[in-house]
């Protein structure tokens, strides 16, 4: 049976169903749903609920439950994915399995409430100091993001690594039928926790710190191995480019669906174009670029934001093709006349008007601040 | 057969200390030790160490141990009592650690009445960092960040953390303690004892501040720093309890 739901809550409901046992987080929006969710069912479904006194603090409580052995969850939104950024480098250094919602909002700073997609860097280039990647999932649906939830405590227990979900905060609040199909759950032993157990067994002890450099060095190899295996095994992505596409338009999370609307209005006039989703955004899908069919010429990147994922793309492409940028920030959402624009630009055909919406999207600065920032 | 007088605590690993000659970390860690094991809950403890001079207790304590980020101890502690309640949790904390760029964590952990046990150790300096100056180092001390003595015109009086946490309502005990001497450090492992005595029976949250020395980072020799604790330090951090709503323990 399908529910109709809020990303918000299908990401909240999803963790409880696949096992997250305690959940810490503090408000933001475009998040709230999460915190609210979670204060009311974790304790009746016999987890841990706190409302932190920071984002500082709910992660390191993630830190703290996840070396424990938990499952344990924090969700945010962009300023306050800033302030965790401390804690995920302490929970990758230390090996500790967790997941990271970011509902992510538009920036830098104080930025907006608005849905945004520039934290892509911050998500998978480490984020915090020393080297280090987590996963990175992007759901583009409300059912994604229920699947996802599933899949991702699934990897970080795997491979003992924080997993971050980015969204942007429309999905966060957009509502779509869900089958709320409950995934089998990855059992993993967890030998390794400090849970006062040493009764029964050695002592654990739990650190990132080394003072010898060839043994922190030696830790830093053996992680990056483990990311080998995730890049090699783990990757997702969709992909609808096919022989007679001349362009391939690369989006992720809920933005991709507008591009599919351009694809579609492209379509009509002639222009074959197709495109790649990646859900992980890290490790990236870059082999998929490898592997285009000869009809494609360009590739252009959607991304609300002044182009962050464009750089992975180029990387993968290497030369290859050339590879054409459109986007948008503030929290304004491109129209798919935009992205059709854009392709016909790159293939010299002539541009469509686009109807001014100057008006009808300006909100009074009251209006935006019900929203809460 | 050899009468055994005196023993290394079991609470302790054979891991020799890494802190200099005359510190009163290495006290205070046998304190705690022998707490747990005296109390029956060692192998059921989990302490978590700071970033400081004492980075490496979780070689140590002779029981599960995680080593958290800057000032981020108890809300390390938080996460792990609440999914293990029947466990012994304890952070063990420097000044700079927990009276400076963790006061939002340790304040938040008391305010919300979290059962784990906070031992604060004040030596006001940080130590690990070669001596600078700590919101409790003392008016006038010398520090590699105040060179001149702390002036009060532009750092303030040191603060008063355990005055402080005495005022959060659902702070259940606070004492502050000093290991300058025998008396003293007698007196210091009744108030740690007593605070995991309290955890144990689920009284809250209770914080033992205990004022220390750093003959490396004050430039003294322990002899005249454990007499300056006496002389200057325990003038202007009266010890004692300063909060206790857990009734007999
Ligand atoms: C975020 C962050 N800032 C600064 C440091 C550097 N640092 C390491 S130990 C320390 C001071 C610790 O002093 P204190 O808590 O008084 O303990 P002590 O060394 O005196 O025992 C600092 C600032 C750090 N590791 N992390």
């Amino acid at each position: 049976m399908k529910v109709l739901m809020k990303g918000n809550i299908a990401l909240s409901e999803a963790a409880i169903q696949a096992g997250c046992t305690a959940f810490f987080g503090y408000p933001i929006t475009p998040q709230n749903e999460i915190p609210e969710y979670m204060s009311a069912k974790m304790e009746p479904a016999g987890g841990v609920f706190i409302q932190a006194e920071s984002e500082v603090g709910a992660i390191n409580m993630v830190y703290g439950a996840a070396a424990a052995g938990a499952r344990t969850m924090t969700t945010s939104s962009s300023p306050g994915m800033a302030l965790k950024q401390e804690g995920i480098s302490y929970l990758c250094g230390a090996n500790l399995p967790c997941v990271i919602v970011n509902v992510a909002r538009c920036g830098p700073g104080l930025g907006g409430i608005l849905p945004g997609q520039s934290d892509y860097f911050q998500a998978t280039r480490g984020g915090g100091n020393g080297d280090y990647y987590t996963p990175v999932y992007a759901p583009s649906t409300v059912q994604e993001c229920w699947d996802l939830v599933f899949h991702s405590f699934d990897i970080a227990d795997k491979y003992r690594t924080p997993v971050m979900i980015l969204l942007d905060g429309m999905l966060g609040q957009m509502m779509e039928p869900v089958e709320t199909k409950v995934h089998p759950r990855l059992n993993v032993d967890k030998p390794w926790a400090t849970n006062g157990n040493a009764a029964s067994r050695p002592r654990n002890a739990i650190t990132s710190l080394s003072l010898f450099g060839e043994v922190l060095e030696a830790m830093n190899l053996e992680r990056f191995k483990v990311y080998e295996e995730i890049a090699k095994k783990e990757v997702m992505v969709e992909n609808t480019v096919k022989d007679g596409d001349t362009v391939a338009i690369v989006a992720y999370g809920a933005p991709s669906r507008i591009v599919v609307n351009a694809i579609d209005e492209l379509k009509e006039e002639g222009i074959n174009a197709g495109l790649i989703r990646p859900i992980t955004l890290w490790p990236y899908p870059g082999d998929i670029f490898l592997n285009l069919p000869s009809s494609v010429n360009h590739i252009l990147v959607a991304e609300l934001s002044m182009g962050q994922m464009v750089e992975d793309v180029r990387l993968a492409v290497n030369g290859k093709y050339p590879v054409h940028f459109y986007g948008r920030t503030g929290g304004v959402v491109f129209e798919p006349i935009e992205i059709a624009n854009k392709v016909r630009e790159i293939l010299g055909k002539p541009t469509k008007e686009i109807e001014s919406k100057i008006e009808s999207k300006t909100a009074t600065q009251d209006e935006n601040l019900r929203g809460g920032i | 057969m050899a009468n055994i007088v005196y023993e290394k605590s079991r609470g302790l690993t054979d891991t020799p200390f890494t802190y200099c000659p005359g510190c009163s970390h290495g006290t205070i860690h046998k304190l705690i030790a022998e707490s747990l094991v005296e109390l029956d809950v060692l192998d059921k403890s989990i302490a978590i160490a700071p970033v400081g001079c004492s980075v490496l207790a979780y070689e140590f304590f002779n029981c599960d141990a995680i080593q958290a980020a800057h000032g981020r101890a108890p809300a390390v502690a938080t996460g792990i009592k609440r999914v293990e309640p029947d466990k012994i949790v304890f952070t063990y904390q420097g000044d700079g650690d927990l009276a400076s760029i963790g006061t939002a964590e340790i304040i938040h952990a008391a305010h919300r009445g979290e059962n784990f046990t906070v031992i604060f150790v004040n030596n006001g300096i940080y130590g690990m960092t070669g001596g600078q100056m700590a919101p409790t180092t003392l008016i006038n001390q010398k520090t590699s960040t105040s060179p001149y003595g702390r002036q009060e015109s532009t750092t303030g009086k040191p603060l008063l953390v355990s005055e402080m946490m005495a005022q959060i309502p659902s702070a259940t005990y606070i004492e502050r303690v000093s290991v300058h001497d025998i008396r003293h450090i007698t007196q210091a492992k009744k108030a740690i004892k007593k605070a995991f005595e309290y955890q144990i029976a689920n009284k809250g949250f209770s914080m033992v501040e205990v004022i220390a020395d750093c003959p490396v980072g004050w430039n003294m020799t322990p002899v005249d720093a454990r007499k300056t604790i006496a002389d200057a330090m325990i003038p202007y951090y009266p010890l004692g309890v300063y909060k206790d709503a857990g009734g007999e323990a």
